[in-house]
This record gives C-alpha cells, structure tokens and sequence, in this order.
C-alpha cells in the first residue's frame, strides 16, 4: 500500500473525487515552488503531481514547456527536484506525491539509484510520458519492486484490444487523457470522456482519474463528475507564470479543488 | 538472439525495435496504436511486389535512379592515394537522397488512407522533398522547420511554400531539427485520426529506424552492383564514407555492406567548432552518451542531468544532437568507426570539390568528403572509397558566402571588410 492507495482508499469511503494538481518543480525557482507546494494540501489537493523538467517535453504544449524552462533556467535539476520532496516531507507525510515528466532524465541517474533515491525521498508514483507498455521493462517493473506506483496513460486512442496491456503493470490509478493532443491544449469534454471512463472502469478496479484540457472550476466538477477525480496542471502553471503571488495562486487552486471537490 | 545478431550484422532490429540495446519505441501512449498500426502496414508492403515495383518505378522516372557512381579524377591525383568514387545523389530530383525514403513513407500513407502529411527539416531538403511528393500525390503537407533554420536555409523554405506546403517556423529552443522533431511530434499527437509522419532520417521509434533504412539503402545496393559490373573494377570498395546528422544517407550507404568485413565503414559526425567540453559540436557518438529521445534509446549530447544540449553545426542537416540508434549500434560492436570534422575542415573540402569537380556540394557531405581528404593521401592507389555525395549545395550558398566574409550583392565579387 502507497500514500496513493491510501489516499484513494480514504476518499472512497468518504464518497469523494480526488483533485490532482500539477505544478513544475523549480518553477518559477526553488524557493517559491516549494512554498506552492507546501500550500497545496491546504488548498484542497487530495495528490500533488510534481513535473520534473526536461528540456524536449514533447507531450507538453508552450504553457508547460516555458515553465520547464524557467526551471532549467533557474538550476533545477532532478536532484533538486528530490530535495524538494524531502523538504516538503518534514511537514506533510501523508499527501502523496507523483512525478511526472520524461525518461531521460532518470535513466541518465540510473533507474536503481533513481528508484532508491526517490523512495528515500518520499515520493509515491511515476508519470513517465514516454514509455508505454512496451517498454515495462525499463522503469515500470522495477519501480513496482520498490514499491513505487507506475501511472500509465490511457488515451483516446486506446482501443479495446490495447487496454488490458496498458491495465496490465498499471497501479495507484490510471490517468485518462482526455483528449488526443498536448497538455493545455483543448478543453475537455464531460460528454465524451464519461463513456470512456466507464470503458477502463469495466477492466479495473483502480480509480481513474481525468487530466488535460481542465481549465476552470466548471469543468473540474463536470470531468471529476464522470470519473474518480480530475487533474489541473496549465491553468495552475500558467498563473504560477504570471507571476502572482504565492497565496493567490493558492486561493485559484482552492477554487479548481473545490469545484472537484462539488462533484 | 544475440548469436544471430553477430552471425550477421543485418538482422536488425530485433521484434522490439532494438539493435542490441538501442532503438526502441519510446513515445506517448497516444502514439503508440498508430506507430503499431505503421509497423503492421509496412511490414505488408515489405513483401509486396505491386509495392516495391511502384517505388521502383517512380525512383527510376520520377527521381532519376540510379544515380551515378562517379569517379572524381582530379581529386584523386590531387590528394594522390585511394580512388575516390562519389555516389552522385545530390543529381537525384530535389537535390538531395531525401526523397528516396519519402517516395517509400508517402506510398505508405497512402495504402493507409491518410490525407494530411507533417515532416520535420532541418536542412529543408527532406521538407522539400516531402513537399515534393505532396504535390505529386495531392496531399496536405506540414513542415515544421526551427527559426534559425528557417533563416539559414531560405531558398529550401521557399521552395517548399512554392509546392504547396504549410512551413511553420518553430521558436522553442535554439530552433533547430530537434526542436522541428519535438514539435511534428505534438502535432501528430494532437491530429492521430488523418496525419502520417514523415520522418526525414532513421531515427524515432520502431518501425523508423529500420524503415527509412531499408528504404535509403537502394544508394549502397547500386554501388555494389555499379562497383562490381559498370566501373571495370570488378570488386567490393575498400572504404565507404558518409555523413550523419540522423544518419540516413549513411545507413542507406552502409547497410548492404554490413557483413562484408573486407569493407571498411566511416560515418562522419559534425564537428562544429571542435569536439571538446564547450560541446558546440554536433558529434553525438564521439562527445555524446546513451539516453532517450524523439522515441528511441541512442548516443545523445546531453548534460548530467540528462537535459538534451544543443549541438552546433554550420550544416543545418547535421545539426542534431542525437543520431539513429543503428548506428549507436554499429559503433559499440565496432562494426563501423565515427569520426567528426570541423565546420572549417568541411568548408575547405567544399570548396576544394567545387575547384577539382565542378560540383557544389551540399554543406552535409562536404563533411564526408574532408574526411576523404584527411586519409587518401595516405592509401595505395589501388584503394577504393566511395563516399556518398548525397546532397547538391544550392542551398548553402548564402552560408558559405557569409562564412568566406563576401558579400553576394557585390558585382564585382569581392570579399566584405
Ligand atoms: C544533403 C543532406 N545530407 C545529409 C543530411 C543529414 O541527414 P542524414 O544523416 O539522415 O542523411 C541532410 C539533412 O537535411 C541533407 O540535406
């Protein structure tokens, strides 16, 4: 059992949907990254999904490639982005925590020591976009070893015959795409995701939880309304980048949470 | 499986697109159904002789394959060691060997119904020739093109808008192939039901590598066969030579000669301003290590984070900091040797090529051909190099003169102060 499982667990019996909010480590720097963190969980944050930058994100639109950018400007590097969690851990032990980001990055580390040293951290899952099930034996088999969830994507072009694959190594919960395209691109569709939704739902058990093109608390409800619960990254990041201050993007993901949370 | 492998040097790639650790397919799971569906296609029309004799068909009248094998006289008494051949694909229509591959990829579009073709550039003249067989075929084409490609390559980008295609310049990073790739790779996620990527070179995931390969090596195929009968010479070349950017040409100059030991195999990587720590150079095999990108597992110029480096080339087509994992391969096993020349070095021997040949060759090959220049002085005459001379340099005039210090608008040609 991870901080993930638990986390769903709780919000299972509770009869609630879990919001899931992304933000860039080092973005716009260490520092006031680290605080957004730390206020996440207060502002209603059931999971915190924490991008680890990387210079070529090609699953990414400009809002979340200009903040991985910023990042990489201001010196973050995936060491950095482990400290990070360290420090948030001495405060909060229970919210979980998933990276997200591309592969080259850990593998440069070393999958072993990147595993070892991400435990130690205390970090609960991995979102890597580029490596599908065909390539499980990279990262997503040895992380499951230790003890670390690996989310897979499910998208809409994830037919029938592709999903147990997709199902088969998957755990904590599956992230459907609900659109095919890039983060921050087209705004997702209640109507369209619901029956895909319950598509996964018919060969998982895990809970299944909606991101890409969720913008306002509106849509937060209507996406987590069809699902387990939904994930916000470049409404977030794109607040984070016009620099306001820290309580008052806090106050706008208070207001994406709670629209999940209304479902 | 590893005992096949080393049995031969042409089994590759294995069922998972890896050549010994390399390749792979390491994309989004959005493009994972269509990169399978693009496997099963091709692996259809592999087999398939109506397919095959179409190709054939449009290389010959459409192309002009084969293209020649030349021997470059002057050249050889000038640097007075090896006979240097030059395998004539920058004659090939459009320029360069570009459209021998993308003849291959659009037929494959269209058996599969798609309507909306996208391709990354760097050079432009894969973007040329994609936009070439659009028009040919009537169908939609998309360039992306980094901006500084854009600008050192304005006669390829206007080429390409004359023949219908929609260029878009791409501004993120230092704006050159790598960031075209990134960005043809986000609009294929973003419009998977009609679009077919046309990928200029043998990198990406599986099937690419192997795909673009088997479809450029109709240039190593001629040689053998113009080397064996047409050239009086009656044997296998001692030494083949080509350029790498992705490695497409060189592949395809290679590949029919992997399991011919007596044949010597040199792939020339882009030097830029030197292979040293300050990494302005483009030589991902001597100054690179193993990571993944643009979806497979190959040799990358990339810091200890794994953040990818820009690479620095004067040759826009050179300018990538990765190189196709079958290479990565060849080099491990040592099959083939990778050495890189500088920015200076292949202007001289394009301006040497020019002076002895009366041919302006393409920036790209003008590295291969400096490498020729380095060891030919140093080999018995009786010793034969074909390099792959797989690009005309129309397109590079504008950089060469600005390089050399003149002024193109100068009537009476003199050098700018
Ligand atoms: C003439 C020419 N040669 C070589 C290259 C590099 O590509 P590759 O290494 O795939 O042959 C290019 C790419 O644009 C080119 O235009």
């Amino acid at each position: 059992m991870t901080r993930i499982d638990d986390k769903f667990a709780t919000l299972r019996a509770e009869g609630r949907k879990a919001f899931v909010a992304y933000i860039m480590a080092g973005d716009p720097d260490y520092d006031r990254s680290l605080e957004i963190m730390k206020g996440l969980p207060g502002a209603g944050v059931d999971v915190i999904e924490l991008g680890m930058p990387f210079t070529d994100p090609m699953a990414d639109g400009p809002t979340i490639q200009l903040a991985g950018q910023r990042a990489l400007a201001g010196g973050q590097t995936l060491q950095k982005t482990l400290d990070m969690v360290t420090e948030f851990r001495k405060g909060d032990t229970e919210t979980p925590i998933v990276l997200m980001g591309y592969y080259n990055p850990i593998y440069s580390r070393g999958v072993d020591t990147f595993l070892a040293d991400a435990t130690k951290a205390g970090i609960d899952g991995l979102i890597v976009v580029d490596l599908p099930p065909e390539e499980d034996d990279e990262l997503c088999i040895p992380a499951a070893r230790a003890g670390i969830n690996f989310i897979r994507l499910a998208t809409p072009t994830t037919d029938d015959k592709r999903l147990p694959k997709v199902l088969e190594n998957t755990s904590g919960f599956v992230y459907y795409v609900s659109i095919t395209g890039i983060t921050g691109a087209a705004e997702a569709q209640a109507d369209t995701v619901a029956p895909e939704v319950a598509r996964i739902k018919s060969q998982t058990d895990l809970p299944v939880i909606v991101g890409f093109g969720i913008k306002s608390p509106d849509t937060a409800q209507a996406i987590a309304g069809v699902a387990d619960g939904c994930v916000v990254g470049s409404a977030i990041v794109s607040e984070i980048a016009s620099g306001k201050p820290v309580a008052q993007i806090l106050d706008i993901v208070r207001g994406l949470a709670e629209g999940a949370h209304r479902a | 499986m590893a005992d096949d492998l080393f049995n031969s040097f042409m089994n590759g790639p294995d069922e998972k697109g890896r050549f010994g650790d390399f390749g792979g397919r390491f994309v989004s799971e959005t493009l994972m159904p269509l990169i399978l569906s693009l496997q099963e296609e091709y692996d259809r029309a592999k087999t398939d002789p109506t397919f095959w004799a179409e190709m054939d068909d449009l290389w010959e009248h459409y192309v002009g394959r084969p293209s020649p094998l030349y021997y470059a006289e002057r050249l050889t008494q000038h640097l007075g060691g090896a006979k240097i051949y030059m395998k004539r694909d920058e004659l090939n229509h459009t320029g360069a060997h570009k459209i021998n591959n993308v003849l291959g990829q659009i037929l494959l579009a269209r058996r599969m119904g798609k309507k909306r073709i996208i391709a990354e550039t760097g050079a432009g003249q894969h973007g040329v020739a994609t936009a070439t067989v659009c028009a040919k075929f009537g169908l939609q084409c998309v360039v992306y093109m980094g901006k500084h490609d854009v600008e050192r390559q304005a006669p390829n980008v206007f080429r390409m808008r004359l023949l219908g295609a929609e260029v878009i310049p791409v501004t993120s990073g230092r704006g050159t192939l790598k960031d075209a790739m990134n960005d043809a790779l986000r609009d294929w996620v973003t419009n998977v039901a009609d679009t077919f990527y046309c990928i200029g070179t043998v990198a990406g995931p599986h099937p690419y590598p192997a795909m673009v390969r088997d479809f450029q090596s109709i240039i190593g195929k001629e040689v053998r066969t113009q080397l064996a009968t047409q050239e009086g010479e009656g044997r296998l070349p001692d030494t083949v030579i080509a350029a790498i950017g992705g490695g497409s040409n060189a592949m395809g100059l290679f590949y029919p000669f992997l399991d011919d030991p007596t044949v010597n195999i040199i792939g020339v990587e882009a030097g830029g301003k030197g292979v040293d720590e300050k990494m302005e150079h483009c030589a991902s095999l001597t100054g690179g290590r193993p990571g993944v990108l643009h979806g497979n597992r190959t040799y990358l110029l990339q810091d200890d984070d794994g953040q990818i480096l820009e690479g620095f080339s004067i040759s826009a087509g050179l300018d990538y900091p990765g190189i196709g994992p079958e290479h990565a391969w060849l080099h491990d096993t040592g099959r083939a040797q990778y050495v890189s020349i500088t920015d200076k070095e292949a202007l001289e021997a394009f301006q040497l090529c020019c002076a002895m040949e009366g041919i302006i060759p393409a920036l790209e090959p003008s590295h291969a051909l400096a490498h020729v220049a380095k060891i030919a002085p140093d080999l018995p005459a009786d010793h034969i190099i074909v390099m792959n001379m797989c690009g005309r340099g129309d397109k590079d005039v504008q950089t060469v003169a600005n390089f050399l210090g003149f002024d193109m608008s100068d009537t009476e040609g003199r050098k700018a102060d």
